[in-house]
């Protein structure tokens, strides 16, 4: 009989993530299907009481939480010692958490120090024949696998955007808060802040229902011979700032931005979509001046519509992997675009 | 520090990104049709780690680099080749599948054995470096293991950037959410360090550089020990190539005015 943990990081204001809720959500979805599994969440936070309020109608038998100052930022020492200590006490067979910067960095070393085998970025969780099948993705979104594991305990961490977040009532619950043996070692590491990338703006929105990826052509002399930098740079942030869209770009374009040139320096590299970039999830997604090579393109899997401006009728885009390409000067295009949308 | 770092760097190969991928089912269970003939490079990020790890020596004299990796001999070579040519290195290859399809946590036991045998490392100074994810497996799970092992509890995941300070003390910044950088200060060595892109751009082909790490590469390929891996902790129910091809509506005949219009409702639907 499976014994599940899901495990939960609570933010600085004493809230869950989404990513956090969808997870509730996969565990309750999880516990339900398996005859006879019990199932608790654990906290890990400065403070759990109002985490476990959130989520005190979730279904969980149980509400354990590790908490103090030295837990209270994400931290590789503190959060492997807390997972730890609560899958120990909680005797999980299956240990969940969502796939957030928090839980990769840590739970894949707690796993090892509780002789647990561990699988990261899980698309998808269920049940046959009683036994638990997760898939995934291998080199890089391009192959899926369906897979399952004998051993236990077994830890899995799942990725944001796969399931909608659980969000029933708030409510009371008894929250079982585990003595935390907090160790000196562990303030060699100090987190001190959070810091925005060199740009003006914010143009990331993981949140965002579109994603506007740039490409290298911005910057390429156009037919009248001349590079229009400055246009794009303005037709770029416009859209941005008028749909507060995500903003991508590709490897290309990122390199020639952080090589010192001048071009458009608001892009760096985390806004890089692809093989060696970033995979993000959002319903649509326009791509301008990108040619839609498969390293570029295999960061789209995530985005369901796709619609491309290109002046070449055979780029990428063209050969199955937008919906849509429009042949055409995205400077026209988008000029008008940004007009439109007043 | 006076006498510099030792730094430890795990990189396995991946199929070049342009190739096109198909699973096979093999004795061993998923693999890659024609593996062994498929174009491989280094490990994208790993190799930034890589990079990284040899400008962080430059700048730190007595310092020294280790690249370690797990991957059959033959196609190691054939990396070699270029690599070798971008950084000083000393090479410990361990002889075994660089597949997506293998367990993290076997490799990470192979890695970790590998890096304690190594002759001459102070773990005092010990920085272990690697891509935060593989091309391949993309579990980014392995880094945390392999520090487990070798009891380091200071890691970072997502890094792109290690800045040393005054005192010697790391500011270190971390990808996380949302498109921003976790800051922390961490004391010192040692530490473990999963790069995302780096600062770094690739450094350009140093054929000099490329006969020196020659002389030790092809000694530590011809003396590289099988891994050991036992395989079989997972077990794959099915591996596909997800389809994916659209069809594509090519429009060319539409003015900007029009094109505009159109994208202004789809994106307003
Ligand atoms: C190991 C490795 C990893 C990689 N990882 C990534 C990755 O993570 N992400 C990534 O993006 N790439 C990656 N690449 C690079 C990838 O192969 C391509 O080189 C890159 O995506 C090309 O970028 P681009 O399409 O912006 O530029 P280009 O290939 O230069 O294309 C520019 C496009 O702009 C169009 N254009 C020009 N002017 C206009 C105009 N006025 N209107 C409309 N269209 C116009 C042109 O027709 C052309 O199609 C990787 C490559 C390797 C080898």
């Amino acid at each position: 009989m499976e014994k599940i943990l899901l495990l939960l990081g609570v933010d600085a204001e004493g809230k869950l993530s989404k990513a956090g809720l969808e997870a509730v959500e996969q565990a309750r979805r999880l516990a339900c299907s398996l005859p006879g599994a019990s199932w608790a969440v654990g906290l890990v936070g400065r403070d759990a009481q109002d985490a476990a309020r959130q989520v005190a109608n979730c279904g969980a038998g149980k509400f354990l939480a590790v908490t103090g100052d030295a837990f209270a930022s994400p931290r590789y020492a503190s959060d492997a010692a807390a997972a730890e200590a609560l899958a120990r006490r909680s005797e999980a067979t299956l240990i969940l958490a969502p796939a957030d910067s928090r839980w990769m960095r840590a739970l894949p070393g707690a796993a090892h120090r509780l002789g647990a085998a561990v699988d990261t970025h899980i698309a998808a969780v269920e049940v046959a024949d009683g036994a638990v099948q997760v898939r995934r993705w291998y080199y890089r979104q391009r192959i899926e696998a369906q897979q399952t594991r004998r051993s236990r305990p077994w830890v899995l961490l799942m990725d944001a955007g796969n399931i909608e977040p659980w969000a029933g009532e708030a409510g009371e619950t008894a929250l079982e808060a585990l003595p935390a043996e907090v160790a000196e070692s562990w303030d060699r590491t100090k987190v001190v802040g959070v810091e925005a990338p060199e740009t003006d703006e914010q143009t990331i929105r993981p949140d965002a229902g579109l994603l506007f990826v740039a490409g290298a052509g911005w910057t390429k002399k156009q037919p009248d011979g001349l590079s229009h930098l400055e246009e794009a740079a303005e037709l770029i942030l416009d859209f941005v700032r008028k749909t507060k869209c995500s903003l991508g770009s590709s490897k290309s374009l990122v390199e020639l931005s952080s090589e010192g040139q001048a071009v458009l320096p608001f892009l760096t590299h985390l806004h890089q979509v692809g093989q060696t970039g970033s995979t993000p999830r959002h319903p649509k997604g326009l791509a301008t001046c990108c040619h839609g090579e498969e390293p570029h393109v295999v960061g789209w899997r995530f985005i369901k519509e796709r619609r491309a401006v290109n002046l070449d009728p055979n780029c990428g885009w063209a050969q199955g992997k937008a919906d849509v390409l429009y042949v055409a000067d995205a400077f026209a295009v988008m000029r008008e675009v940004n007009r439109l949308l007043g | 520090m006076s006498n510099g770092y030792h730094i430890v760097v795990c990189a396995g190969i991946v199929p070049d990104p342009l190739q096109t991928l198909e699973p096979v089912t093999g004795p061993q269970g998923p693999a890659l049709r024609n593996e062994m003939m498929l174009p491989a490079v280094l490990d994208p990020w790993a190799a930034h780690a890589l990079y990284e790890a040899a400008h962080l020596a430059r700048n730190a004299p007595g310092s020294k680099v280790w690249l370690v990796s797990l991957s059959p001999k033959a196609k190691l070579q054939q990396v070699m080749m270029t690599i070798a040519q971008k950084v000083p290195f000393e090479l410990v290859a361990l002889d075994g599948p660089a597949s997506g399809f293998t367990d993290a946590g076997e490799t990470a036991v192979a890695l970790a054995r590998a890096i304690q045998a190594i002759p001459g490392l102070d773990r005092s100074r010990l920085l272990v470096f690697g891509g935060w994810e593989s091309a391949s497996r993309g579990a980014g799970a392995t880094l945390q293991m392999v520090g487990e092992i070798l009891g380091i509890t200071d890691q970072f995941q997502g890094v792109d950037a290690l800045e040393i300070q005054s005192d010697g003390s790391f500011r270190i910044l971390e990808r996380i959410e949302g498109g921003v950088h976790q800051v922390s200060a961490c004391a010192g060595p040692p530490a473990v360090l999963g790069w995302a892109t780096g600062t770094l751009p690739e450094p350009p082909n140093q054929p000099q550089i490329g006969m020196q790490n020659m002389r030790a590469i092809m000694p530590a390929l011809q003396g590289a020990q099988p891994a050991g891996l036992a395989g079989g902790k997972i077990e794959f129910l099915e591996v596909r190539i997800p389809s994916v091809r659209r069809e594509t509506q090519v429009i060319k005949d539409l003015s900007p005015e029009e094109i505009a219009k159109e994208i202004v409702e789809w994106i307003k639907e």
